[in-house]
Formats: C-alpha cells, structure tokens, sequence
C-alpha cells in the first residue's frame, strides 16, 4: 500500500496564517487540536451532535468534525482560543461563564462560547427562552444549562454596559 | 481582617484557563505519541475462532497488532475483581483483550498501534475475526430464565445473592391491618461524560519508569494497577490525571483494559503511546448502570405508618463484575431514605447478562431504591386516601432520633446510622416553596383551560464521603504562594477552588495566593479518588487539618522571632501579628524562610535564612522534633459515612393528544450541612437534576434481542439539551454534620437521585393511573392511557 498523499491546507487561525501538510480525510477538528495543536476545540462525539467541537468558520458557527481541512482552505477559522482579548484578558462571553458558574468540567464549554459568541452578534439583548434556544444545539452533561443560560443573558449584560471585547 | 471565604460564592480559580482553551484534556496532550485503536465484539457472545491480519500488515504506518497471545505475564491474566463481598459467589472479570470467548458487543479484542489514529483505524477494518456464535443472554428476564449462560462457570448467570432482614417484615406485613404489592422497573442508563475515557503512557528507558496519564476519577488507583500488571515497584510509576472532562462513576473503575494495554504497549515500543475514546466506543465499551427489577411486600396501619417492608429485587450486572456489587448493596440500603419501617428485608440476586458492564453512575443504586421506597410510600397514600406527604411525615425518622441506626451495614461494610438531618424541616419547606396546600386550585385552573397537570415528590437520603481515607498537604513557599495537594482527582467539582478556600480561612491568607493540585501522584501518592460524594468531605478535612499544623507552626515559629506567646498571635492577609497590637508583626512567608534554615542565600529572602543570619547557636538549626518548611501533612478517615439528604418537587403537564410531559417547576430542598461554595453547590444540583430528568423522561440503553445497541451514539440515545431541562428552584437547610471538623456533607450525587421516583408520583397524579416503569416515553406514555381507557 501507499502512503497517503498529502495537502498543504493554509487558514487563518484567529487572525495568524497557518499551514500544515495534511491526508484529504484529515477533519478541521483534528487539523487544529493536533497538526495546528490549538486544543482548546474539543471532540465529544464526531458525528456533529454535540457541538463540543464548534468553530466559528468565517464568523459562523459550525462543527469542526464533520467538515474536512482541504475544504476550508484560505478560509478565516476563529476559535475558543481566538475570543481572548489581546492584552490576555477574557473575552465577554468568557467572562460571563467564569462570573455565572456556566461550566463544570469545562470540556462542551468552547463549543458553547464560540456559539453564543457569535449567536450575540445577532441578538444582543435575547430574553431567557431565546438564550434557551440559543444554545439548544451543544450538549452539557455537568451543569443542566441553567447557568449557562445565565452565562448568555450576563454577556448581553456585559456588551450593554460597554465592557471590552476585542472579538 | 481576612475575609472569610468559606461559605461564599467564591468564583472559580479553574475558570480562566478553562474558558479561553488552555485546559490540558487527555487527547490535549501527546501529539506525536502512536496512537491505539480497537478491533471490539460485534457479538454479544461469541468464541473466536480466528484472527487473520493478512490484508492489515502492510499499511504504512502501522506498528504493531497486539492480540490476547502477545500478552506477557500479569497483563496476560484476568482484570482485578476490585471489590469483592461474601455475597459476591461468582464475581467474574474480562481479560484486557479476549481470552477465546466475547460477552458484550464492544469487547476488545485486537489493539493495533499505529503512527496515526486514522491509520490505526484502517488496519482495525482490514482484520476479520471468525466467531462462532453463541447464544446471548439480554435483559434481566433473560438471565433469570437461564436457558443460556454468560460464563459456562456459573450456575443460573446468578453472580451475587444477598439477604438483610431487621425485624420479622414477613411476619409483620401478614398480620398488619392493610397490604399492597407493587413490581417496579428501572432501565440503564449510563454516566456519559462529555469527554470518553483516554490514556497516555511514557516509558522512559534509560531510568525504566512510567508515566502514565489517564482521563480517570482514581490515579491512585489506576498507578497501583498498573504497577501491578506490568510488574513494576510503585516508585517506578507515577499517574496523572489532567483536566477530565466529567466522570459521573465511570471513570472511578480501573484499570480499564486500555489502563493496562497503552502503558504495557509504551514500555514494549519504548515510545510514548495514546488512546482516546470514541463516542462508539464509549457506548459499548465503557459501563452502565440502573437496569433493576423490583418486587414490593408491604404492610401498614390505617395511619400509613410502614409496619413491613419486604423488597426483592434483581439487577443486572451486565458481562463482567470487576467493581464488585457496590450498586445493590446501596439499592439495599439507601432504599428505606428518610423513613423508619418497624420491620424490613431485602433480598437481591445480582445476573450476569452479555451487555456492557454495570458499576456506578451518579446516585449508584439510590435512583432505583429511591424509586422503590417512594412508590410503595405514594401506593400507600393512594390506597388509605392520604396526603402523600402526610403518609411521609408519619413514616420519617424525627429530629431527636438521631443518630438513628437503621440496623443496616452500609457499603463501606461499616454500620448504617444517619447522624444528622431533619426531615420534617425539609418536608416543611418543600411544600412551601412548591405551594404544595395550593395545588388543588392550580390544578383547577389548568383543568378549566382544559390542560392537565400533576405534581410528584419525593424523598432521600443519600450516604456521603464514604472511606477509607484522603489526605491533604498544605505549603507556605518563600514567595508567599500557597501550594495545596491532594490526592483525589477532579472532574469539574471546582476542587481548586473550595480547597483554596479552606485553606485561605484556616490559614488566614488571600485565596489567590493558594494553588490546588489533584489527582497527581507526584504530588500526593496516597488517595482513594473521587466518588460516593466524597471529595469535599474527605480532602476538605483532610486539607483542613494540614492547614491547622500549618498554622500551629507558624504561629509558634512567628512567637520565638516576635518573642511572644503564639496564642496572642493572629493571621490576617497573609501577616502574622499580636492581636491587639498590628504593628508587632512578621509576614508569613518571613516565617517560611524562618522555618528553612539554608546555608546557601539564593535570593534576597533566602540571605535572611542563611546560618550567619539567624539562629539560637546553643540549638541545633533544626530543632530535634522539628522538619524544616512551613508545611504540613495530615488524612482525615472517618469512623461513618456521613448522611446528606434532601426532598424534591416536581409540576408538571402533560399534553393531551401527545402524552408529552413538560415541567412546569422543579423545586429541590436539600441539606449537606455546612456549605463550603453555595454557587458550587447549586451548580451540582442542577446537573444531577438534568440527569434525573434524563432518565425519568429520555435516556436509556436500547438493546435488541441479539445484545446490539441500537442506540450507541448521541444521534440516538437521547441526551437532553438546554429545551428539556427546567430551571431548578434551590432551597438549603444546613444540618451540619458532627462527624467531621468541617461539619460538611456530600452534594455530588444528591440532584439525580429521586429524579425517577418525583417524575413518576408526578405523571400518576396527573394520569389517575399507576406508573410502575421508568424512564417513560411520550409513546409509552400514550400506549399505556389507550391500555387504561380499554380497561377502564
């Protein structure tokens, strides 16, 4: 047997170009947890239920295990590492997890960030059944989503009241 | 003075790293380790006849392909039966990889190594196995008719048999005025951490050591095992476990076959090797739990009151049994809660089946006890036409009896007596907070809109922060940084965090100078781990008492360079000074150079240290009965386990043309005596709830008649998202307990527990029918109306 061929896939990874050699197969999941080795995106399932693994791919919100790295290439990846501020300080909706208990063990938690990161973008001020909906598609097994309900509703709070976030 | 911290909604310390993707998860770490996968069952019994790799040795980047002939020595034997018990007659365990026979779809049988997990997995579809197939066995019917066996070695697939009786209940029940029997039935579920299992094993040659990480609740316990297996001295193997990404009891087994492969399989290759669980391979490979039947015998008075109370039940224990029977025996002693029957015995046979195997899921037997208890308690009311929380209050244990002994032993083999708890306290503020006396006119207004609603409780009592032992450490370094370890690990309890603040108050210091380790050998080699609601009692204490020497040396170190009695000394902020007089004073990390003397100024604080600086020259440096270092180190091994309870409420309605239930409020009244992080707390119970929730209404485990799961992936084993999970209404009494420095309880598990028994006494009241099976499905829901109108 041969090996596999491989293929340059170049991405901006939240805001730095990078590049790495990779089989056609290889998922964008894997390509940043172990070739680019940005761990923050987790892998809970790999059949795209539990939204542990979601990315933002030009500013949306997708599943990075069920997407190659081939086909993304040239594309601006954003990830839970990327909603950093840039002097290091947590981004907003970081921030309101740590502020309202909205994460246990902490492994589903960047997938839901990098979601209501960019489900805040298009409704800043959600009521509590719009941020319910909100984050209906990640799965939690620790902290039965009442507090990251609130996590949802204190970033909307954070934003209102002017509150730095660099993302 | 300091601010107290102990009590407070102190915000995580873990957080910062965890939320902006700096946390170190198993599969975080290694990348350029070769990675394993498995070649598993795809028969619930089956003998293997033969492997052929033919087509898989030539893929490039494979390295090895392990089968049950390549294992060596101690790796080559059975798995260690961890728990056993005199009532465990026929405990079996697997091998790491199958020894001729497979008993549960999933079971490993081929590791292949490889330089990539995708390659690895290649080859694993490029190797065919003949079997010949056997007959299963599959569901607890199943293994009591007996007409196959799982092990050929044991008679009627019965693994364990179990009978406690306090008082003549048979005899009670038949002379007692009323009776009733009722079968109920609890399906499987399982843990299902967000992360899988996952290991990570470095051999070091030239010093011929292991380190090993695993994705685990026990490093304690997976190093001993390891060390065991693969005959090295323990001092050889050092056990990590990182960031885990939830646990809920299936990480507490060990060693996992793969515990006892990756590290065998690192030290063969003399290169650093990984495994990490896929979803798949965590539904058919990993453990289950809850599947029981159970058969009720009750007598009692025209008051309610339980004169007798005879409970059998059968569980199923799945293939193997390497975690002992721990899950009956607390369904046979945690099932009677927060009552007193005069008379009670319980009977369990425990059956092997060819399905994955059963050790504890969060609540570990007390779901399906609880359901037992609370039904029979409801059946009772109904029957004598009472309140059902009258018929409650009229059976608990009050107040002033305790400590009550239940005449019971409990699963720690030690006796079972609750030592604190005030159950019509609880009972009290439940219905309040839910407007239990209200209900009826709620239920009026619903049915007036043509809508139908019910309202369930129930009741538990749930032993905590079982034994045998943890122990803390607690260090003052030079800088003034405060280094606490442990040996128990951490699966997102916030251990870094309520730890700190014990310590902060007992040592007098600013939580963010203290750093918490757990769960690393290195650091702390003795330990039991993290499960049974432990954590807080065990390491709380233990660390609690470290920091106590720690203080006591302090103070006694600050008294002789303030020459002044340590007890008019105080610490506040991290300084040590005369009450009364702030301005005699000596920072602690003074007193930590103090306490080493060096010979050697490696910095500025070292200088004051050295032996041309300090020291009486008519003593020793260090004192005859004294270490050097501020620090200290001491374990907490409790006589009992200690008793948390609490009481849950739940309303709901259900849709007239779907059966569909929504929860229109979910109230829980709990108490685990003194709270150390309230919003910790709260953050535990709404994640058990969801749990309980999920399997009263969602979650179970659907095999077919041939022992597959149907429903091994998140597609189809319904895991509930944020739309089927209620907001959780949280009430706490605080009934300290006496048995610990701390007064603390546990709170890990308390959420899940009733959550089966509350739905079920819920959707019978709204039904008018009697609900004797959980979880229940819209369309089961639905079937069983049809069944009762047919009838009626």
């Amino acid at each position: 047997m041969n090996p596999e061929e491989l293929f340059l896939v170049e991405i901006t990874v939240n805001g730095t170009p990078l590049s790495a050699r990779v089989p056609a197969r290889r998922l964008l999941s894997d390509f940043l947890r172990h070739d680019l080795r940005l761990t923050g995106t987790h892998v809970g399932c790999e059949h795209g239920v539990c939204g542990a693994c979601t990315i933002l791919l030009e500013g949306k919100p997708v599943r990075g295990c069920l997407i190659f790295a081939v086909s993304v290439a040239g594309s601006a990846v954003t990830t839970v590492e990327g909603l950093v501020n840039n002097d290091g300080s947590l981004g907003i909706v970081q921030r309101a997890f740590h502020e309202s208990h909205g994460l246990q063990c902490g492994f589903c938690t960047p997938g839901f960030i990098t979601t209501i990161h960019a489900y805040l973008k298009e409704n800043p001020h959600p009521t509590e059944e719009e941020a319910r909906e909100a984050i209906a598609g990640n799965l939690c097994r620790c902290t039965g989503y009442q507090n990251i309900i609130k996590s949802v509703l204190r970033a909307a709070e954070l934003i209102d009241s002017g509150v730095r976030d660099d993302h | 003075m300091t601010t107290k911290s102990f009590g407070e909604p102190i915000l995580r310390k873990e957080d910062p790293r965890l939320v902006s993707g700096q946390g170190r998860y198993l599969d975080d770490l290694g990348h350029d380790a070769l990675a394993a996968a498995f070649l598993r069952s795809p028969h619930a019994s089956a003998r293997i006849l033969d492997i052929d790799v033919t087509d898989a040795i030539d893929v490039p980047g494979l390295i090895g392909i392990y089968t049950y002939e390549d294992l060596e020595g101690r790796v080559a034997e059975p798995l260690p039966l961890l728990i056993p018990h005199p009532a465990l007659l026929n405990g079996r365990t697997g091998y790491p990889l199958a020894n001729e026979y497979v008993r549960h779809v999933g079971e490993a049988i081929v590791m292949v190594i490889a330089e990539d997990r995708y390659v690895a997995e290649d080859v694993v579809d490029l190797i065919k196995v003949s079997y010949e197939i056997l007959k299963p066995v599959v569901g607890i019917e199943d293994a009591k008719a007996a007409h196959n066996a799982v092990h050929s070695s044991v008679p009627n697939n019965v693994s364990a048999h179990s009978v406690k009786e306090v008082g003549d209940a048979r005899a009670m029940i038949k002379s007692a005025p009323h009776k009733l029997s009722l079968d109920l039935f609890i399906e499987r579920s399982a843990c299902s951490p967000l992360e899988g299992k996952g290991v990570y094993a470095i051999w070091e040659e030239d010093s011929q050591e292991l380190r090993l990480w695993s994705s685990t609740q026990t490093s304690t316990g997976v190093r001993a095992a390891v060390a065991a297996k693969l005959d090295l001295p323990l001092q050889k193997v050092e056990c990590i476990a990182p960031d885990v990404g939830g646990g809920f009891g299936v990480k507490i087994m060990h060693p996992w076959p793969e515990e006892v492969l990756i590290p065998w399989a690192a030290r063969k290759l003399k290169r650093p090797v990984k495994w990490s669980e896929d979803r798949r391979e965590h539904f058919i490979s990993s453990a289950h739990e809850r599947a029981q039947e159970h058969h009720i015998e009750v007598g009692f008075d025209e008051e309610g009151r339980i004169l007798g109370l005879d409970v059998t039940f059968f569980h199923d224990n799945g293939a193997y049994t390497p975690y002992g029977i721990i899950i009956p025996l607390i369904t046979s002693t945690q099932l009677l809660g927060p009552y007193k029957p005069a008379s009670y015995r319980v009977e369990f046979t425990s059956l092997f089946t060819n399905t994955v195997l059963v050790i504890p899921y969060r609540g570990a037997g007390r779901p399906q006890g609880v359901f037992a208890m609370e039904r029979t308690v409801d059946a009772i009311a109904k029957y004598l036409k009472l309140d059902r929380t009258v018929v409650r209050e009229r059976n608990f244990i009050q107040p002033h009896e305790m400590p009550y002994d239940l005449g019971l032993i409990f699963q720690d083999g030690r006796p079972l007596e609750y030592d604190s708890g005030d159950f019509p306290a609880s009972m009290a503020m439940l219905k309040k907070m839910v407007g239990w006396d209200d209900f009826e006119t709620m239920r009026s207004e619903y049915a007036a809109m043509g809508r139908k609603i019910g309202i369930g409780v129930a009741c538990y009592v749930e032993g905590t922060g079982v034994g045998p032992y943890e122990g803390g450490f607690v260090q003052v370094e030079t800088s003034g940084r405060i280094n606490v370890a442990t040996g128990l690990t951490s699966q997102g309890q916030g251990h870094q965090t309520v730890f700190a603040q014990i310590v902060a108050d007992e040592l007098g210091v600013p939580i963010e100078d203290v750093f918490v380790t757990t769960g690393d050998t290195r650091r702390f080699p003795y330990a039991v781990g993290t499960f049974a609601s432990r954590a807080a009692v065990m390491s709380g204490n233990a660390i609690a008492l470290a920091a106590r020497q720690v203080r006591d040396k302090a103070l006694r170190l600050a008294g002789e360079a303030l020459e002044c009695d340590p007890q008019d000394l105080e610490i506040v902020d991290g300084i040590i000074r005369v009450k009364g007089d702030h301005a005699k004073s000596i920072a602690l990390k003074t007193v930590a150079v103090l306490s080493n003397p060096l010979r050697y100024a490696f910095d500025e604080s070292a200088k004051a240290a050295t032996q041309f600086a300090v020291g009486d020259t008519s003593k020793p440096p260090v004192p005859e009965d004294q270490e050097p270092g501020l620090e200290g180190k001491d374990y907490y091994s409790p006589m009992a386990s200690t008793f948390a309870n609490g009481m849950h409420a739940v309303i709901i309605e259900i849709l007239p043309e779907t059966a569909e239930v929504k929860i229109l409020r979910y109230v829980v009244v709990h108490d685990c005596g003194r709270v150390i992080n309230p919003m910790i707390v709260e953050g535990q119970i709404h994640g058990g709830v969801a749990q309980g929730v999920a399997g009263a209404l969602y979650e179970r485990m659907a095999y077919d008649e041939s022992g597959q799961l149907q429903n091994a992936s998140f597609m189809d084993f319904l895991m509930p998202y944020s739309t089927e999970i209620p907001t959780v209404e949280a009430g706490h009494l605080e009934t300290p307990s006496p048995l610990n420095p701390l007064g603390i309880k546990g709170a890990g598990e308390a959420g899940v527990i009733p959550g089966s028994a509350v739905f079920a006494s819920a959707i019978e009241d709204a039904e008018g029918f009697e609900i004797r099976r959980m979880p229940i499905s819209p369309s089961e829901l639905w079937e069983l109306r049809r069944t009762m109108k047919e009838n009626a």
